[in-house]
């Protein structure tokens, strides 16, 4: 660890909000500046405050409530879960209240501005970091640490240490901001950054959108809270000191990265997508908090126009939310996405955690923008799941195999029909189920650094 | 005697109850039994109350559904002994009153289906290979612990343990 005598943005955050000075280490008691609740924990909340003797939550003005993990709902089951949680909303007065078909809680809390700067935030959902896009320190938690925040309004906290992540350079045309971060998952692995903050330096004005992408994903390196640095909404104070502290220091040059793929079932056995072409996959999914928004359905879209996908695929777009969905719809890009064959759901989770929307078949193979390819993620647990941009999707759509996009995005129509012809010609008319995937899969694994973990040792045995 | 149900590194809560058995998709009396469902099968059936999970590195990664630990504390599991956890796992148990205890060498002593026994007093873990070091909970975690998890702990005293 460097050592110096100023704070990391979650020991500024962690100091100012429990009012002691606080450093890596220590416990806090902090009050919330809000609660995210969404509808899978329902149950368990209610049940965590009646037992905690809470007739209501200590602010309603500070609790958001969120149905969108499985919305609208698919089954009896979750249709009544769902009435419980709208029955309580109502009774306990709260306001904030999004119902099916608003879009996903993280997408919601960071656009319509109900993450404050410099504040701490927790969340029901484990990608709650998504609130350092703008500077707060958003940790998610289980159902009974929410019951308690509500009740409360205060949690307890570990001051974290932190990882510093920067960024230089300028991506270049098909390379985007998921690309980066999930180089630098490569790099930090699923449990490098367990119980840490991410600190983003070096991201200039990239949009709020992409700066969810960033502190979302930092969830996946086992991350407290992921806080970009410098953000336009964060207040003059809200500064890392320039001798913080930090656990390790991760720099990526922006300029010179490839778009890069998650290897199934790891989202930390990543590639460049230049090894992993030509693998087939059956269907496409583009959404989630992580890359569901205008933009990144305009960079699919942009591959897409005038042009159909392949018919060995499924192509799914769920915008993240209300407000995104009707952008693209009032900019064209939902129209150009539809006439290519994409099936648009409801703003929401989507097949993102298979609980609805497009499930995946036993030994299907999908390309998903999301941000988990564990094993029986997206539905059956014989099915693959490899990450990567909405580029990275698009073309996969359209060819119906993994490929790097950049040549499609810089070729004549004449040179990008061929591309397209020659690649669906090589996939052939197989499901992506096929022997050859499944090899695929485990070459690239083979040929990168090994990770261990009970998810490959599973999927050996199951082979 | 309780016996070692033994994991790898990395083992993510999708694993411990995938998404499509939560309990609100599959009701709250039923979720527990398809604990490591896909991962384990027969986990659910086989357990028996007090035996103990043994893992790697990053135990309970992934989601934070909680039901993954109601599921373990409803099928009566005794405990949890990894080289490390994920955070919201590992917050959860705690919050549950399931002891959750870091070892580097538990998962390298215990095989599968050893009858082991875990002696948090004594700060180990007794396998047949020998006994595997446990590392003490903060006090913090382990007054809630004792208490039996959060709520009995808050219901108790009011408020949380001290922390400074």
């Amino acid at each position: 660890m460097t050592t110096g005598g100023g704070k990391t943005l979650a020991e500024l955050i962690l100091s100012k909000q429990s009012g002691r000075d606080v450093r890596a280490g220590d416990l806090v008691i902090v009050p919330i500046s809000r609660v995210m609740v969404h509808d899978s924990v329902i149950d368990a909340v209610m049940a965590g405050l009646k037992d905690l003797g809470k007739a209501s939550v200590w602010d309603t003005s500070k609790v958001g409530v969120f149905v969108d993990h499985a919305a609208p709902a698919p089954t009896p089951v979750v249709a009544d879960s769902h009435r419980v949680l709208r029955e309580w909303v109502r009774a306990q007065g709260i306001k904030t209240f999004y119902d099916a078909g608003e879009g996903v809680c993280h997408q919601i809390m960071v656009e319509e501005g109900y993450c404050e700067p410099g504040t701490v935030i927790v969340g029901s959902d484990s990608h709650s970091n998504s609130y350092g896009a703008v500077g707060s320190f958003g940790a998610g938690m289980g159902a009974t640490d929410i019951a308690v925040a509500l009740g409360l309004g205060r949690t307890w906290l570990r001051v974290p240490e932190s990882i510093k992540v920067s960024f230089s350079g300028t991506l270049r045309r098909g390379v985007t901001i998921k690309d980066a971060i999930m180089r630098v998952v490569r790099e930090i692995g699923t449990d490098g950054a367990r119980y840490a903050c991410v600190e983003f330096h070096g991201v200039g004005d990239l949009p709020q959108g992409d700066r969810i992408t960033l502190a979302g994903m930092t969830t996946e390196m086992g991350a407290k809270a992921g806080i970009v640095v410098g953000t336009p909404e964060a207040p003059a104070w809200l500064r890392p000191d320039p001798d913080a502290s930090y656990l390790r220091a991760v720099h990526i040059d922006l300029s010179t990265l490839e778009p890069q793929i998650a290897i199934p079932p790891r989202v930390d056995q990543v590639s460049d997508v230049s090894d992993a072409v030509g693998i087939p996959v059956d269907i496409v999914f583009l959404g989630s908090c992580t890359n569901g928004r205008l933009v990144d359905m305009q960079q699919a879209a942009a591959v897409l126009r005038g042009r159909r996908i392949s018919p060995r695929v499924r192509l799914e777009v769920v915008p993240a939310s209300r407000r995104q969905f009707e952008d693209a719809m009032a900019d064209g890009t939902l129209g150009i996405l539809s006439a290519a064959g994409a099936v648009i759901g409801s703003s929401g989770c989507g097949p993102c955690l298979g609980r609805t929307g497009g499930v995946l078949a036993g030994e299907e193979v999908c390309l998903s923008t999301a941000n988990r390819n564990y094993k029986g993620r997206m539905g059956s647990p014989d099915a693959s799941i490899y990450l990567g941009s909405p580029y990275v999707a698009a073309v996969a759509a359209l060819t119906g195999v993994i490929d790097d996009p950049r040549p499609y995005l810089e070729a004549s129509e004449t040179d990008f029909d061929a591309l397209v012809a020659r690649r669906r010609a090589d996939r052939g008319d197989r499901g992506a189920a096929s022997e050859r995937s499944g090899d695929r899969s485990r070459e690239l694994l083979m040929a990168m650094p090994q990770r261990t973990g009970a998810q490959v040792i599973g999927m050996d045995e199951e082979d | 005697m309780p016996r070692a149900w033994v994991f790898g590194d990395d083992l993510d809560t999708d694993q411990m109850v995938p998404g499509r058995y939560a309990p609100f998709m599959v009701g709250q009396d039923k979720f527990q039994n398809y604990a490591f469902y896909d991962a384990r099968p027969g986990f659910a059936k086989e357990v028996r109350p007090g035996d103990l999970l043994i893992g790697g590195e990053n135990f309970g990664c992934g989601s934070s559904r909680e039901y993954a630990v109601a599921a373990l504390k409803k099928l009566g599991v005794g405990g949890v002994v990894a080289k490390n956890f994920a955070r919201i796992f590992f917050r959860n148990c705690i919050n549950l009153g399931i002891p959750v205890v870091e070892s580097p060498d538990a998962v390298t002593l215990a095989k599968d289906g050893d009858e082991v026994s875990l002696d948090l007093a004594g700060a180990v873990l007794r396998t047949p290979a020998g006994n595997a070091t446990l590392r003490p909970l903060a006090p913090f975690a382990q007054q809630i612990l004792s208490a039996g998890g959060v709520v009995q702990y808050l219901a108790a005293h009011g408020d949380f343990p001290k922390v400074d």
